[in-house]
Parts: structure tokens; sequence; C-alpha cells
């Protein structure tokens, strides 16, 4: 069995932490250019413009794409056919404690949500969800969420015999509300089926996917949610104008007969996240 | 696109002419405060003890900046979400603020409340924090340094880019689109 050691766990999430938080990835700037070039409103387009300056300012000159850092969501995929030498889920707080600290990032971690509010000054804990795969290999997502669009972040549990149409009302209806407060235009990762948790989970993972879904029905789903959300004209920043949304992207799962939740991801214009296979 | 080019102090006649929708830079001071020091600066109110700064005229940001990185003044800058500071906007008010920078929609009693006063809200660039450090000539804590991140800076920007929102004829730009 392959053994990965700890210096090698460590220096892969480092470096995703490091990466995550000063370049954005590159099909996310070429779709704030893209969205640019379709704005006919003059503050739309300079909105965009500067959106897209901050990215190149970010990686030039090593200053964070957001002051908000996030809080840092790891997606650990364990292989079956390796062992790591030590415990991962202490081996990763320490790469990201170390990470923000040496690259001057902003923590935003606070130790307790009602009683301690006094930030951890490391930006752990990070959030990790561990799954076992089959395969010889490690793979691990570091993804950025910042906490103005974690706060517009919903959940609505619809009964199994709901319409289609009644689920996307809902989610642009929550669009629209959210407005300039998640900072679109969004990358919206939706979560159906599973149970409450595992509908918020797979909203997290489905933002992160770079194609569209692989099913039809779903695929066509993404595309009608996306120009709905686009004809509200909230715009970028909610400033008005034609990209409210810029990507939707769908995960599903089984669920029970009496069950059919709808998780929203919302997550701002800076989608912020990178990963490894080691 | 055509811009207004203000510099602070920004006292109460230069507003008249700002509108919702208006292009405006920013030269001058301007002081950050969020969450924690919002809630501070109200104890210190309640309590009838020394503020950090006079609030006259003065511009507040809603921003809590990461670590100044080696050589620079400050890290990146952008706003945070206005609606948590909205059951503080009252008090701040009271003590002279002409102008609010954030992002994000406001509750109607701040709107209302920012025509009684004659005090703008603008909102900034969401997440265009690296873009907005380049505004940033110098920047000082001037009060709570233990809220690291949340502690109160006094900014020395240049040109500084915000988006009027709510001006003090009640025109509201979110509203609008």
């Amino acid at each position: 069995m392959r053994t990965i050691s700890q210096s090698k766990l460590y220096t892969a999430v480092y470096d995703l932490v490091v990466q995550a938080n000063f370049n954005l990835p590159e099909y996310v700037g070429q779709a704030l250019a893209t969205m640019q070039a379709s704005e006919q409103k003059p503050l739309a387009k300079e909105t965009l413009n500067i959106l897209i300056q901050n990215a190149h300012i970010a990686a030039q000159k090593h200053i964070p794409l957001c002051q908000d850092c996030g809080l840092v969501i790891v997606f650990l995929e364990i292989g079956t056919g390796v062992t790591i030498d030590g415990n991962p889920e202490s081996i990763i707080q320490n790469a990201v404690a170390d990470a923000y600290k040496n690259n001057y990032l902003r923590p935003s971690i606070v130790k307790d949500p009602l009683f301690d509010r006094t930030n951890t000054g490391t930006n752990t804990p990070a959030f990790i969800h561990t799954e076992i795969v089959d395969r010889g290999s490690v793979t691990i997502t570091v993804y950025l969420k910042g906490g103005g669009s974690e706060n517009m972040c919903s959940l609505k549990m619809f009964t199994p015999t709901a319409d289609i149409e009644e689920i996307i009302e809902y989610i642009i209806t929550t669009v629209k509300q959210a407005g300039p407060n998640p900072c679109p235009p969004l990358f919206l990762g939706i979560g159906i089926g599973g149970t409450a948790d595992v509908a918020m989970l797979n909203a997290k993972k489905a933002v992160l996917h770079k194609e569209p879904h692989p099913s039809e029905e779903y695929r066509k789903l993404e595309e009608v949610i996306l120009q709905r959300c686009n004809k509200t004209g909230v715009g970028p920043l909610g400033f008005g104008g034609n990209n409210t949304v810029a990507m939707v992207r769908i995960k599903e799962a089984p669920t029970h007969i009496a069950t059919l939740p709808v998780a929203l991801n919302l997550n701002c214009h800076s989608l912020r996240y990178r990963s490894i296979t080691i | 696109m055509k811009t207004i080019d203000l510099y602070t102090p920004i006292i109460e006649s230069s507003i008249y002419h700002l509108k919702a929708g208006d292009f405006v830079t920013i030269s001058g001071t301007i002081y950050t405060a969020r969450d924690k020091a919002h809630k501070k600066i109200a104890e210190l109110v309640a309590q009838q003890k020394p503020l950090p700064i006079d609030f006259t005229n003065a511009v507040i940001y809603y921003a809590g900046p990461s670590p100044a990185p080696p050589g620079m003044p400050i890290g990146a800058i952008g706003p945070t979400t206005s609606y948590r500071m909205d059951a503080y906007t009252n008090i701040m008010l009271s003590l002279g603020v002409r102008m609010f920078i954030g992002k994000g929609s406001r509750n109607e009693e701040v709107k209302k409340l920012l025509v009684n006063h004659k005090a703008v809200y603008c909102s900034s660039f969401g997440g265009a924090a690296a873009y907005l450090n380049q505004c940033v000539v110098d920047a000082q804590i001037v009060a709570f340094e233990e809220f690291g991140p949340e502690a109160m800076y006094k900014l020395t920007v240049e040109k500084f880019p915000v988006i009027v929102i709510n001006d003090i004829y009640g025109g509201d730009l979110y509203a609008d689109v």
C-alpha cells in the first residue's frame, strides 16, 4: 500500500490555500470577461471591468482577491489504496493556520458562535468533509467561502409532489431577495435530494463543478434557472444589469419517499478554490 | 464613466448634488468600522465615555482589511455587507457621520434616517479588495486594536471609487434596478 507522508499532505494543502486566495481559476476569470462583453449598461460594464482588474492585481501584486479570505472548506477524498502517515485532519489544520499567517491572509473564524466570539487568529478550524473512495490516491479540494455570501444560503424542504416550477420560483426569489448582498454575479450551487444536510453539502460541492451536469434533464434545468435569474435585473454587485448569475450547477442525490430538499449555495463572483490529487 | 470627485471632510452642502447611481471618488480621510466597532461605539455612547474620533462629517467604511504585507500600508480592503450595521446607524448619524460606505441594501429605517440627517449611503465594489488596496496611501489603527481585523483604521485614500445607493432625497439605486 502507498504511503503519503505528512509533509506531502501539508505542502499540498498549504499551496492550495495560497493559490485559492490569490489566483482566480482561469475559467472563472473567463466567465467575468464574457459577462463584461455582454453588458450594455455603463455601470454594469465598469463594475465587471473593476472585478477583472481586481483578479489581475491580486495575482501580480500578491494581494488577496478579497479581504474576506473566507472560511476554509476542505473536501478530502482518501483512496482505499493509500495510507496517510499521521492524522490527516490535524495536518490540514496546521497547513491552513500556517498558510494564513505567512501570507497575511485575514483570519475570520471566531471560537464560539454565541458565547465567545473571539477570533481564533489562525482561520482554523477549517471545515473538513472526508470521503473514502476506491482509488490509489488522495484528492484535496480547498474552497474558500466569504461570510457575506454564506449568509445568503438557503434551504427549503419541499413536499415530494412539488412542481419543478415551484422549485425554480423559490430559487429566483432567493437570488432576487439576496440582491446585492452576496456580491453577484453569483456562482450558484444547488443540492437537490438526500437529507437537509446532504442537500446543503451537495450545493457546496456542485458550485465547484466546472462543467455543466452530465445528464440532459439536469443540464437543461441549470440552463433554465440561469436564464430566469438573469432576467431579475439585479446585475453585477446589484447595480443593475443582465448578469446576476454566472453559472448554475446542480448535484442531486437519492432521497426519502416523503422528502424533497432543495439547498442553495450562493457564491460571490470570486469563486475561490483549488484541487490537487497526490 | 462620468465621475464626481469629493474631498474629505464631506460637508452637508457637498452631498446635495449626489443622486442614487452616481459614480463618486473620495479622496482624503475615511475610517473603517464594522460589527464589533459599532457595538463598542454604541456602548461608549450609552456610558457617556470619550469616543475614539470626532465623527462630525466623517466617512465610515464598513470594512475589515486583511493584514498589511511588508511594504504596503494595508492588505486587501473591500467593503463588507452593510445591513449588519443597520441597528447602529441612528447612533452614528447622531454623532455626525456624513457618509457610509459598504455593500448591499439597508432597511427602511436607515433609508429614512439618511434623509433626515442629510447623509448618504454608498456601495464600494464588493470583492474588488485588491483593486481598492491600490487607492489606500496610508493606514493607521485609531481604536480597538484588540479586535484584530475589526479594529478601527484611519485610512488616507486617493480616488476611492463608490456608487451612491441612497441619496438624501430618498433615491435608492437597488430599488430602481
